[in-house]
């Protein structure tokens, strides 16, 4: 890819530009456009549809994580169909779903063109599961509604004996029309809203749409709000990571790792709570900023409590890898090889669990993370002891990251008003959260208000990885498999 | 090395089991705030600063000359009106106790009063049935993960809601009520039917955080229902986004009169806290 030859509009993470300056092209040559770069290295971050007098424009953001650098362009009006891109790149087949579900626009050649979230009446519109025929076949079908403090969702197995030959993930319970009422925003309960896109995950959302919100205005966030999103971004990593290394070893029967970790979850949500008083970093990030500040006693504080924590936690990892009973339950089990992380563009732990070196705050840096970085953590063996590895050895990177930029924080004002958004204009954030890439693009319209918002939380890229893991495996070994990638419902229905 | 470490480790923690009922209350954090508390006399004459700030609009005035009411059940707790309001008339008053029965219980203000009135117990029947053995199927209906992962906690060492004879079950068909998170999406109306459905009578229904109370921050989003008493009866409501575990853990042994005399019958000024 080069800046000279790309048909795409080239802008750095965190940036706007005008809408006019979005290059337009038919629809197929978006698509063969799309799919050249994707095949050399590129990576589809979002490809969504915008309604506009005219008709459904198709737009395509591609990340191009060598070069740290996005690339955005966009089609002519669609006419009723183009050609699929996921018949050349299978990373765009959801979002091909979404725009035919939301636009009615139809990617010709789609291999499995159904609904991703639309809701009819009181249930979610699923269509047809894929079938698996045989005399010693059967189905499972687990969900909505399952058996655990747990969200919501279907999952349907074809399965030969113990052996699953297929699962077939559905969603779409929990929509709640996020991205609908975004539009002519932002409006009073937006940013509340952006909370809540997957709530575990408040500061990644929360921090994208205000980096947007900030690029749209021409300016950035103060210094020192920057400094403490990041505080609580990697807070966020450190109770989720530590939550979920107690949940595999709990799925295998291990209990001093998942009683240990329990508690070390909520000692990391404290520490959240210690500076915006809430546990998952509500009231935290501002439109301008953010919303508390660290003072001396509160900072040494945190510091004091993170380490004892992050000790514990890494102790309380170190007993799975110690145990053979745990290694024989992880090892080789829900495999994903990494190049089918690369096809289905899996992002987060998930990919860097096979191998690929895939991290927003190092490939598209941003915010604080421009001065300072954690080392990218990969392991290479894609199976469920990977994606636990890879989320003990992020314990520890969180955990030295915050230790020496707890110290190194900037003074100055938390928040700042925004100026107006530009109007007619484009603009991207990408935010690495504990899942993954958190991507938001929004349009705006000529007042300056959202015309169109587009959320891809890192679960949307990854549930097909959770359902190709579970490929050849015991139907028994699905928990195990599903905590290993954790996923989120809500940030997946929107 | 192999199981030892671990299991020293344990010998070395001892419990880790908080004290609580029995003991102090552990200290909510310091920006926490706790409840709320609304004092319409205190407001200025034709002040409406309050208002705009709201995200969740959980302040209102019903006419122009009339007295504002703020409804705990849609309350996010983001203190907004807080700092906005220019005479004190809004504060903070650091309890985490915020379980009431009824919805209007809720509203501050109105009828109501200043402050909100908290949970009783059950009837003596249904506290003989459940008071010592309480099982709940959870319902996450559009729930974010916050109020789930908070549910979550109360399961951990620390908290270890197993000692008072309360557990999450699998199946409705072995709980004796549902609790529901999440504002109702149109996608789990119908689930949420047939898990209340196939609960045995007698059966509770417990909404937890300002989504299952009211629709929280999607209120008035044509894809939710707009809380858990729009499909079910609800018997016990816990606000908060998401309600702090010891606020939950509150409002569960005070609905099932676990709480010891001085605890349940102290009035939520904050002036007797124990954190």
């Amino acid at each position: 890819m080069s800046s000279t030859t790309t048909p795409f509009a080239l802008l750095p993470n965190g940036s706007a530009l005008p809408w006019s300056e979005v290059p337009a092209w038919s629809p197929e040559d978006l698509v063969t456009a799309t799919a050249r770069e994707l095949s050399e290295g590129g990576r589809l971050c979002a490809w969504f549809g915008q309604s506009s007098k005219a008709g459904v424009v198709l737009v395509s953001v591609i990340a191009f994580d060598a070069d740290a650098s996005l690339a955005v362009a966009r089609s002519t009006p669609v006419h009723r169909s183009y050609p699929a891109l996921t018949l050349l790149h299978p990373q765009a087949h959801l979002f091909e779903r979404e725009v035919w579900e939301q636009h009615q626009v139809t990617p010709e050649g789609h291999p499995w063109l159904k609904p991703v979230r639309a809701v009819a009446g009181s249930h979610p519109l699923q269509g047809e599961y894929f079938r698996v025929n045989g005399a010693q076949v059967h189905e499972v079908a687990v969900g909505p509604v399952h058996a655990g403090i747990i969200e919501p969702g279907h999952f349907r197995f074809q399965c030969e004996g113990e052996e699953v030959l297929h699962l077939e993930i559905a969603l779409g319970y929990q929509h709640r029309g996020i991205e609908r009422a975004l539009r002519g925003g932002p409006h009073r309960a937006t940013l509340a809203q952006m909370e809540t896109i997957a709530g575990d995950s408040t500061v990644a959302h929360a921090t994208a749409h205000t980096v947007l919100r900030a690029a749209l205005a021409g300016v950035e966030a103060p210094l020192r709000a920057q400094w403490i999103r990041a505080i609580g971004l990697e807070l966020e990593r450190l109770a989720n990571h530590t939550g979920d290394l107690g949940a595999l070893a709990n799925d295998v029967a291990f209990l001093p790792t998942a009683s240990a970790c329990g508690k070390i979850r909520g000692d990391f949500l404290n520490l959240t709570a210690l500076i915006c008083g809430n546990r998952f970093g509500r009231g935290l990030v501002r439109a301008g900023g953010c919303g508390y500040d660290l003072d001396a006693a509160r900072l040494s504080t945190l510091a004091n409590r993170l380490a004892t924590a992050v000790r514990d936690a890494d102790q309380a990892a170190t007993w799975l890898w110690e145990s053979p009973s745990v290694q024989s339950r992880f090892e080789g089990i829900g495999t994903v090889s990494s190049r089918q992380a690369t096809e289905i563009g899996l992002v987060g732990p998930a990919a860097r669990a096979c191998g690929l070196v895939r991290d927003a705050r190092f490939d598209h840096p941003t915010g604080w993370y421009r001065f300072a970085q954690a080392p990218v953590a990969v392991w290479p063996t894609g199976d469920v002891l990977a994606r636990a590895r890879v989320r003990a050895l992020e314990i520890q990177r969180s955990g030295e990251f915050l230790r020496t930029q707890l110290a190194a924080g900037v003074e100055g004002p938390i928040e700042e008003p925004l100026p107006p958004p530009a109007p007619d204009a484009l603009a991207i954030a990408l935010v690495e959260g504990w899942r993954g890439e958190v991507c938001h693009v929004a349009l705006t319209d000529h007042a300056g208000r959202f015309a169109g918002y587009k959320i891809v939380d890192p679960s949307f890229h990854n549930w097909m990885g959770l359902a190709l893991a579970l490929r050849g495996q015991a139907i028994s070994d699905f928990p195990v498999n599903n905590k290993s990638f954790n996923l989120s419902y809500c940030g997946f229905d929107l | 090395m192999g199981l030892l470490d671990p299991l020293l480790h344990r010998a070395r923690r001892g419990c880790e089991t908080m004290a609580y009922p029995a003991g102090p209350a552990p200290a909510l954090p310091d920006r926490h705030g706790g409840g709320l508390r609304l004092d319409p006399g205190a407001c200025r004459e034709g002040c409406t600063e309050c208002l705009p700030v709201c995200p969740t609009e959980a302040i209102v005035r019903s006419s122009p000359g009339a007295p504002v009411s703020l409804d705990l059940g849609r309350c996010l707790f983001c203190s907004a009106c807080v700092t906005a309001c220019p005479t004190g008339a809004i504060t903070q008053t650091g309890d985490h106790r915020l379980a009431v029965r009824r919805r209007e219980d809720l509203v501050l203000g109105d009828a109501q009063g200043k402050e909100l009135r908290l949970a009783r117990q059950l009837d003596e029947r249904l506290r003989k049935l459940f008071g010592r053995s309480l099982r709940l199927r959870q319902v996450s209906a559009g729930g974010c993960n916050a109020c789930e992962s908070d549910l979550n906690v109360l399961n951990t060492i620390g908290w270890d809601l197993g000692r008072f004879g309360i557990q999450f079950v699998a199946s409705p068909r072995h709980a004796d009520g549902l609790l529901i998170t999440g504002p109702v999406t149109r996608g789990m109306d119908l689930a949420l039917r047939k898990t209340w459905d196939a609960v045995p009578a007698p059966k509770l229904v417990i909404a937890v955080g300002a989504c299952a109370i009211a629709g929280g921050p999607f209120v008035g989003h044509p894809e939710v229902k707009g809380g858990a008493d729009a499909v079910v009866p609800v018997d016990l409501y816990l606000p908060g986004c998401p309600p702090h575990p010891l606020t939950i853990l509150d409002g569960l042994l005070r609905l099932l009169g676990r709480l010891g005399a001085g605890e349940a019958a102290r009035r939520s000024d904050g002036s007797d806290r124990s954190v």
